[in-house]
């Protein structure tokens, strides 16, 4: 890596933030209360509010975990492996209280099944997708609120 | 019992499911001859060819009706072609299946048939950010593997499920399909095999999850009026047929989408979408899962399988496992479920798939199914799920 930061770039638009306490990006259906991420910006898919204006809202930050898995095979192209060897990752489907939303995300380098439990409060997290060149692909990651990855 | 709305199944036919490396047009002749023959009609008489579309054959397998009409050499009848992933089967048969109940035809072929290639099945290539099924392996690494095992894992937190209940569906349906010619794997497992078989997605090894196959299946249906005309007394029936989508908001993760549908704002519908589409063909039909005795689930992997049996309603949801270790789903047991041996034995080959569910429950049926029947077969359902919200179930009566 060269001696300056490569600059960090979200690896998609608009569907997470890049400050000190990241969050998502949803929409929210005014009339009917319904989120929707990713955020919907065409029209409310929930039936009957096609009118309902749809405002662009942070999603919490932290949830509990729905569910969970690992990757123990190298995924297919497009994803790109930062290692090599290939290095296995987690998973993480985290239930959103306020909005009644699982959302799923990768989780950190470094997290195993055995950092894992369906219940546990998970947080979000901006991490590294890939890098190319000066520029830093990043996308959100779930971890276990408090997990921090071992040198 | 007769329904005004039942449509005869007259024919069936399969090509073995295998790695054979030949044109998906091949395997699909085959099958359709096969039900051909089956029927004892000649295909002049088919009236309405309904293919099911595979995605990965080029141009041939998105028109997949005109590709059939034309290899079995074209006669000028109408056909159509269905695009419902892993559903594309149920849809095609269902294209059928109003066709002859409007009257517009009495006879009609449904065909799939697919050419797979080897691994974890893969979007289309290209770079399409605005595509979820490209984007989820990008930004995610989310395979479908990965999806079936979070189902998986929460399953295990919920009720209790095991790794080892898990591995019991694979031995199960590896016993089954021992004897099931159009099988790709013959062979009978241990729980000790299937335990030492790699963790491809936790808690799923390697032998929990099904493979990708070439296979083709074919069905010949009609008016239960033309089939007793024509030498069919008492045919196998289709007696309900479901094609439906999730109602909102959907609060399962479904692939290939990167969130479920907030409850936030909107109630819960009455069933989960899973539970919705059997339940869709017991409504249309007025029979009920009590009356099942044989079913065909897609087991994608063997711990959806556990799943199936609650949301086609062979028990309460978190009695799965109850059913499974008192050998009720065995053949021999109360209601036996994947006969044929179902994915684990077969592989899966997404258009065919959900015809041969119902190829398997005709010959159950009928009594034809050597090595592998359901003694007193008589009701038979099939259900199956296909990526972005597609529902399948076909329910057949003897």
């Amino acid at each position: 890596m060269s001696e300056t930061a490569p600059t960090r770039v979200p690896a998609i638009e608009g569907w997470f933030s890049l400050d000190d306490e990241p969050h998502l990006i949803g929409t929210h259906c005014t009339d009917s209360g319904t989120y929707f991420f990713p955020p919907e910006t065409t029209m409310s898919r929930a039936p009957g509010f096609a009118d309902s204006k749809l405002t662009a809202v942070p999603l919490s930050r932290t949830g509990r975990l729905w569910s969970y898995t690992s990757a123990g095979y190298q995924p297919p192209e497009p994803f790109v492996s930062r290692s090599d060897p290939y290095e296995p990752f987690c998973l993480a489907a985290v239930e959103l209280a306020e909005e009644q939303i699982v959302v799923l995300g990768q989780c950190p380098q470094g997290v195993t099944t055995t950092d894992l439990a369906v219940g546990m409060e998970m947080e979000l997290v901006i991490d590294t997708l890939d890098i190319v060149g000066d520029t830093e692909l990043v996308v959100w990651k779930w971890q276990p609120v408090g997990w921090e990855k071992q040198s | 019992m007769n329904r005004p709305d039942d449509v005869a199944i007259i024919g069936a036919g399969m090509h073995p499911w295998g790695k054979w490396g030949r044109n998906f047009v091949t395997y699909g002749v085959e099958a359709i001859r096969a039900a051909i023959a089956d029927a004892g009609i000649d295909y002049r008489d088919v009236q309405f060819v309904a293919g099911a579309d595979t995605m990965r054959n080029g141009y041939p397998g998105y028109v997949a009706g005109a590709t059939f009409a034309q290899a079995m050499g074209w006669t000028g009848i109408p056909v159509t072609s269905t695009y419902g992933a892993c559903a594309s089967g149920a849809m095609a048969i269902e294209a059928a299946r109003q066709r002859i109940l409007a009257g517009m035809c009495d006879v009609a072929l449904v065909v799939g048939a697919d050419t797979t290639p080897k691994g974890f099945l893969k979007p289309n290539a290209g770079e399409r950010g605005d595509d979820p099924d490209w984007l989820r392996f990008r930004l995610l690494g989310a395979t479908n593997p990965a999806y079936f095992a979070l189902y998986a894992r929460r399953r295990m937190d919920l009720y209790g499920a095991t790794e080892q209940d898990f591995t019991a569906v694979k031995v199960k349906n590896a016993r089954h399909g021992l004897e099931n010619p159009y099988a790709r794997y013959r062979k009978a497992f241990t729980a000790e095999e299937v335990a030492a078989s790699p963790m491809v997605a936790d808690p799923l090894r390697l032998m929990h999850i099904c493979a990708t196959s070439d296979g083709g299946a074919a069905i010949i249906v009609s008016s239960m009026e033309w089939a007793k005309a024509h030498g069919h007394a008492d045919p196998v029936r289709i007696s309900a047929v479901s094609t439906i989508t999730p109602t909102f908001p959907n609060t399962v993760i479904e692939m290939p989408n990167f969130a479920s549908d907030s409850s936030a704002g909107l109630p819960q519908p009455e069933r989960t979408f899973k539970a919705s589409i059997a339940n869709a063909c017991y409504e249309q039909s007025g029979i009920g899962p009590d009356e099942v005795n044989v079913a065909e689930v897609y087991d994608l992997s063997a711990a959806l399988e556990l799943d199936w049996y609650e949301d086609i309603g062979l028990c309460k949801p978190g009695e799965a496992e109850r059913l499974l270790r008192d050998g009720d789903t065995t053949i021999g047991g109360r209601v036996p479920v994947n006969p044929s041996g179902g994915l684990a034995c077969f592989g899966e080959a997404v258009p065919a798939q959900a015809i041969a569910q119902v190829c398997e429950l005709t010959w159950q049926i009928r009594g034809q199914a050597t090595g592998r029947q359901v003694e007193g077969a008589s009701v038979g359902i099939s259900a199956n799920q296909g990526l972005f919200g597609h529902g399948s179930s076909v329910l057949l009566t003897g």
